[in-house]
């Protein structure tokens, strides 16, 4: 199942643009205008930077869907991140990106978690699966058929979020009723208000007696 | 959400350094640097630190340390403070021993969100004030003297009791509702001793300096908490929480209570809230009034009135100073079955 891990750190795209953003924000450029001591201080805290994105690397060991990854990424980066921009799997989508709205669930050691909110680096060890992870081979997961089945999406966004907590909401012993599938679903909110069709494929599939994970 | 209105612009994580010690004490010393601070679940800090409200240059990651048990102490269940939101509200000593707070959990966030906060974290969310999110308002907990941009702002969600000048936000959680109520105790180590502090005494009103949520201390780590055994109270306590939605948002107002009836008479009563304060809200007044009185609607409404009674309200929170003993009421009427 578990496959030789692949060394991804030099296929990632470089953060720099990012820590530019951040140095354009910072007060340090207003700064430079008012006093030399300040500008020596924003010189160094700008030299910190560039030298900090050398040492700022950590080691990351994950495997995802089945795949061991060895992985080089900063503190900063989520889950999320690593996942769309380092691994490509861009079934997990950025909604809110500040755990407001559920289309990043991802399952972590079996626990469905929310992947803008969570460090890659605090995942260290453990075992992630992605939408991605679902279908085996050619054949689709029953949550991805029901979903498809019940028509449980208009635009899709949020439909990769909704099936991995869907998945869980029955492994999870919560989808007994139709009420009780809406309370443990309420993390995953669709704009396009497809929430009746999402109860009926979740219902679907639990009264078959659940799906495999 | 609304948050989500108010958010300005995008602003990228800063960089910060990173650490995960195997023990206590190496954690201690890990987090004694000004800007280091702990993480766990990370639902609330990694949100702040996103939207540039905290900015630590040092996150000391505690998951590994061995703070995740729950188990029955004596008279006590003892929680630690790694314990998930999620495993605590379906433990069966929870589910057993205290129902209320197995209530408040399942009734707060998200189940996503509940798999990975845990119970130390859950006492040190921030609060969800729109202007201490929101960057280029002022806020006093954000930006010590800055000023208050909730007081005469857009303030339903915030607090009724227990305000100050400097500040008028509430306390988010649920958990810490129950927790309150049912008279726990937080455990807390320092690398000397074990400190413990009443549950209601750990988090602290505004006052003069609404930075601080609570008393804990820098170079201070909970490891738990610790929560008395009672029969009776397990019998009868119901969690009400009002909210603008049917699930997955913050509490308007809630209400936990607990009830030892002896027939018709209450024997012994717990009453918090939450959503109306800088901290857990004990109703300690309406908790005296009813001690040894019948379980009767009257009662019920008098105890309401009396828990009010120092109640201010801000302009668009008006509404709690009616919500509030309705639920109050509510929840009692339930809880006694009448």
């Amino acid at each position: 199942m578990c496959q030789q891990p692949t060394n991804d750190a030099e296929k990632q795209p470089s953060l720099h643009h990012a820590r530019r953003n951040f140095l354009k924000q910072t007060s340090a450029l207003t700064a430079l205008a008012l006093a030399p001591s300040v500008v020596m201080k924003a010189a160094e805290k700008k030299l910190d930077e560039k030298a900090a994105g050398f040492f700022e690397q950590k080691t990351l060991n994950i495997e995802v869907n089945g795949k061991a990854h060895q992985l080089s990424v900063e503190p900063r980066a989520t889950l999320l991140d690593v996942l769309r921009e380092n691994l490509h799997l861009t079934g997990s989508k950025k909604g809110c990106d500040l755990g407001q709205c559920g289309a990043c669930t991802v399952h972590v050691d079996g626990k469905r978690v929310l992947s803008c909110l969570s460090l890659a680096v605090m995942q260290n060890g453990k075992k992630i699966t992605t939408i991605e992870g679902l279908q085996q081979g050619d054949q689709l997961h029953p949550m991805q058929e029901a979903f498809i089945k019940h028509d449980g999406f208009q635009c899709g966004y949020c439909t990769p979020g909704q099936i991995m907590s869907a998945v869980a909401c029955i492994s999870e012993g919560h989808a007994g009723t139709d009420n009780e599938i809406r309370e443990y679903m309420s993390g995953n909110i669709c704009r396009c208000g497809a929430y009746p069709n999402i109860v009926d494929a979740i219902s679907e599939v639990a009264k078959k007696g659940g799906s495999r994970d | 959400m609304l948050l989500v209105k108010w958010l300005k612009k995008e602003a990228p994580v800063i960089n910060f350094d990173y650490v995960k010690p195997t023990t206590e004490q190496n954690a201690l010393t890990a987090c004694k640097d000004p800007l280091a601070q702990f993480i766990a679940g990370g639902t609330n800090l990694v949100d702040l630190m996103k939207r540039g409200v905290t900015n630590p240059e040092k996150l000391v990651d505690i998951t590994g340390l061995p703070m995740s048990n729950i188990e029955q102490k004596g008279d006590n269940i003892f929680i630690g403070s790694l314990a998930l939101n999620s495993v605590v509200a379906e433990h069966e000593l929870i589910k057993k021993h205290l129902p209320l707070l197995s209530q408040a959990l399942q009734a707060g966030a998200s189940p996503q969100i509940r798999n990975m906060a845990t119970v130390g974290g859950n006492m040190m969310q921030r609060t969800r004030c729109g202007y201490f999110y929101d960057l280029s308002m002022p806020c006093n907990k954000r930006t010590p003297n800055s000023g208050c941009g909730a007081k005469e702002g857009y303030n339903r969600m915030h607090a009724i009791f227990g305000a100050s000048d400097k500040c008028i936000a509430v306390h988010p959680s649920d958990m810490c509702v129950a927790l309150a109520a049912l008279d726990a105790t937080v455990l807390i180590a320092n690398g000397k001793l074990l400190r413990r502090v009443p549950f209601k005494d750990f988090h602290k009103l505004p006052g003069s300096n609404p930075e601080k949520d609570n008393n804990l201390l820098k170079g201070e780590l909970i490891t738990g908490v610790e929560v008395p055994i009672n029969a009776a109270f397990a019998q009868h306590s119901l969690y009400t929480k009002i909210r603008d939605r049917a699930s997955y948002a913050f509490a308007l107002v809630s209400v936990a209570a607990a009830l030892e009836m002896n027939g018709k008479t209450i024997k012994d009563i717990r009453l918090a809230m939450g959503g109306v304060a800088h901290k857990p809200w004990r109703l300690t007044t309406a908790e005296q009034f009813l001690k040894s009185k019948e379980a009767t609607p009257a009662n019920f409404k008098q105890a309401a009135m009396l828990a009010l009674k120092d109640a201010t309200s801000y302009g668009h929170n008006q509404f709690k100073l009616t919500l509030a003993p309705n639920t109050i009421v509510h929840t009692l009427h339930t809880l006694a079955g009448i």
